[in-house]
């Protein structure tokens, strides 16, 4: 009999019953939460007189509207009345129907969702997750079958503590090999969409695999997963290993005592068994990849840094042709300019795909000692919770930053989304270390190109994107 | 949830592809904690000369008049055509929200992002999806012909055209049965409560700590 693979096992694990046309109706382990697409959930369950089926799965946070500045004041730098009604709407809902975890705004140990999910343990292997939140896809990186859901499905799993979902097609993706100096989980991650195209994941759940997969950090891991929605895949799946447990061992709500021993044992047998088929595979050689850069508008505009914009008239298919001068324009770009050679006004480090310990780490190595370049307006790092930005700051890392001009702010998702004060100015261009580089992302008008933590930093030392090989090379 | 069983409505193009959810409604207009009043904003960066910011007057804001859904020709549009991977990005329910206050009731693209797919179905919007080369005919047609409308009825699951071609696309028998109906898919779920309760204490016993 052919094996199953890591998905199989997670579905038929949090099957509670299946129609004859495939509707199944999947058990929901862990219910993250926001102020942004919550309400109107909470809101039909208090119409429909419905109680919460389990509320000690809900963990839950205020991240996209929250400032990341001026805490101190009176009204803790939150100053639009709409955005402030959000999240203390979400405070009385939660205040209401109950949570595991709940940390209100500027809590000490606030951050952006998918961050502090798995920083207190409550993102286990074998676990459904699901929240309210395409990036759920984050929590993947821990063998957890992890669903985007809409608001309506925010509600359903709130009343029934299930999710109506078809089985998704398998897709592996496969990176063998060493990962080159330089070259980072973000770089994988935007080869790969490079690749498939933002459509290419599409009713799929993808399981990265492969010696370079397994070679990376949890954080790296986290980085690849949040990124599987960009290629399309509602799940990105890594099986757990030894790194998974020792990320976990201790954790707030990680299993304790005899639990741990028995779910180490079955985290153990979370992989894909040898001969399990997958509906489609994807193989990329490591050390090929090089670090990469977006142009356009769309994660799938991406290129090595070492290329220049694309020139529209070498592109055949019309639709494209017109997409891609669509880009150039609003991009403000002229085809084959060297991708160095394009200057940045604003660097985000940040958003869930890069603001853990390690990320905030390597922008550091490249900050120390300089100082950012004189058309760099601002540069934001904006860690992903309380507790990496405590970390960073024992680590003297929030020092490096302010020394080469850099901003040290409060936790949240800030410029990832522009939902709160940080944001970018029309025509303004930013090198980011989020996920979207879609028309208006980061504020109306605003350009986005999508880059790896260091290559954020490198792009505001120098004043323009650089090849981060090159620049370490020079330092050294 | 509204039901949807057919309609015979205008048809309006977009012809890009990769439209996502941070163009059919931006992050702004996410602040608001209902559920209804998107329809101004659809597309707001694309309809409107200005920056929209929630609670504005739209029938005061200036146009962007080359915009599609601006041209006189598409006023009233229930019908949507659209490219490929529409509804990509966020899984914002407000984009489907929009769409549906504003007055679409079926989208007919070659794919659609998983997320958006499955939110139109809670909010009685029927999202088609139908061959690329059927849509390029769609999208000349309707491009050729003002007035142009479709007729979708999704009982017999079937899209034609005013000159009587007739297409056939597929949906699973619980959503159709759901959208047909209207119903309401908690209270379905919920009559399986005991299934869900039996699940739930087998799921505790093989992994408690799930439950510490
Ligand atoms: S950081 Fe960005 S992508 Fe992540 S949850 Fe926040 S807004 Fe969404």
């Amino acid at each position: 009999m052919a094996g199953k693979t890591l998905y199989d096992k997670l579905w038929e694990s949090h099957l509670v019953r299946e129609e004859d046309d495939g509707t199944c109706l999947l058990y929901i382990d862990r219910h993250l939460m926001h102020e942004v697409t919550s309400p109107q959930a909470f809101e039909g369950m208090r119409l429909a007189g419905r109680k919460p089926w389990r509320s000690a799965s809900i963990v839950a946070n205020p991240d996209h509207n929250t400032p990341t500045e001026h805490w101190g004041d009176a009204d803790g730098g939150l100053k639009e009345p709409i955005s402030r009604l959000q999240v203390e709407t979400l405070d009385a809902n939660i205040k209401e129907f109950g949570a595991l975890v709940y940390f209100p705004f500027k809590h000490v140990n606030q951050g952006i969702i998918h961050v502090i999910g798995p920083e207190q343990g409550t993102t286990l292997p074998g676990m459904t997750v699901v929240c309210g939140d395409s990036h759920t896809s984050t929590h993947g990186a821990f063998g957890a079958l992890a669903h985007g859901i809409g608001t309506s499905e925010v509600e359903h799993v709130l009343a029934t503590q299930t999710l109506v979902a078809k089985r998704s097609k398998r897709m592996l993706v496969k990176v063998d090999g060493k990962l080159g100096a330089g070259v980072t989980a973000k770089d994988v991650a935007l080869a790969i969409i490079g690749k498939i195209g933002t459509a290419g994941g599409t009713g799929h759940a993808i399981e990265f695999g492969g010696s370079a997969i397994r070679d990376l950090s949890m954080e790296g891991r986290m980085t690849l997963c949040n990124m599987a929605i960009e290629g399309g895949a509602r799940a990105g799946l890594v099986a757990p290993d030894a790194k998974t447990v020792d990320y976990l061992k201790g954790r707030p709500h990680a299993p304790k005592g005899a639990d741990w021993e028995k779910a180490v044992a079955y985290w153990d047998t979370l992989k894909t068994d040898a001969g399990a088929v997958f509906d489609s595979v994807i193989e990329l050689d490591a050390a090929s990849i090089e670090p990469q850069l977006t142009w356009g508008t769309s994660p799938e505009q991406v290129l090595p840094i070492g290329a220049r914009v694309p020139n529209p008239a070498h592109e055949a298919d019309p639709q494209k042709r017109a997409g891609i001068e669509r880009a150039l324009q609003y991009m403000g770009l002229a085809a084959d300019t060297p991708l160095t050679e394009i200057k940045v006004d604003k660097v985000f480090i940040g958003s869930c795909t890069n603001s853990r310990i390690e990320d905030l780490r390597a922008a550091a190595v490249v900050a120390k000692g300089r100082q950012k370049a004189a058309n760099v307006k601002r540069v934001l790092i904006v860690p992903g919770s309380g507790i990496v930005k405590r970390q960073a700051e024992a680590e003297g890392l929030d020092k490096v930053f302010t020394a080469a001009g850099f901003e040290w702010r409060e936790p949240g998702c800030s410029m990832c989304l522009a939902m709160n004060a940080d944001r970018l100015e029309p025509g303004e261009r930013c090198a980011s270390t989020s996920n979207r580089n879609f028309e208006g992302r980061q504020g109306p008008g605003g350009r986005t190109h999508l880059v790896s933590p260091a290559m954020a930093a490198a792009a505001a030392i120098a004043g323009h994107f650089v090849d981060i090989r090159q620049f370490q090379e020079a330092r050294s | 949830m509204k039901a949807f069983t057919h309609i015979d409505g205008l048809v309006c193009p977009i012809n890009r592809a990769n439209v996502d959810t941070d163009a059919i409604i931006p992050k702004q207009f996410l602040k608001s904690i209902k559920r209804s009043g998107f329809g101004p904003y659809l597309f707001d960066e694309w309809r409107y000369a200005d920056q929209g910011e929630p609670g504005m007057d739209c029938s005061q804001r200036p146009l962007r008049v080359d915009f599609v859904l601006n041209q006189p020709r598409y006023q009233g549009a229930e019908i949507l055509l659209a490219r490929d991977n529409f509804g990509c990005g966020s899984s914002r329910e407000h984009a489907p929200w929009a769409i549906e206050d504003f007055g679409f009731h079926a989208i007919i693209a070659p794919s659609f992002a998983d997320i958006f797919f499955s939110n139109c179905y809670k909010n009685g919007i029927l999202p088609i999806v139908l061959p690329a080369a059927t849509l390029d005919k769609l999208f000349a047609e309707c491009e050729a012909q003002v007035g142009y409308r479709l007729n979708v009825d999704l009982a017999s699951q079937k899209v034609t055209t005013p000159a009587g071609d007739s297409f056939d696309f597929d949906i699973t028998p619980h959503r159709k049965h759901c959208l047909m109906n209207g119903l309401d898919e908690i209270g379905l779920t919920l009559e399986h409560a005991d299934e869900i309760r039996a699940f739930e204490g087998r799921h505790q016993v093989a992994q408690p700590w799930l439950f510490a």
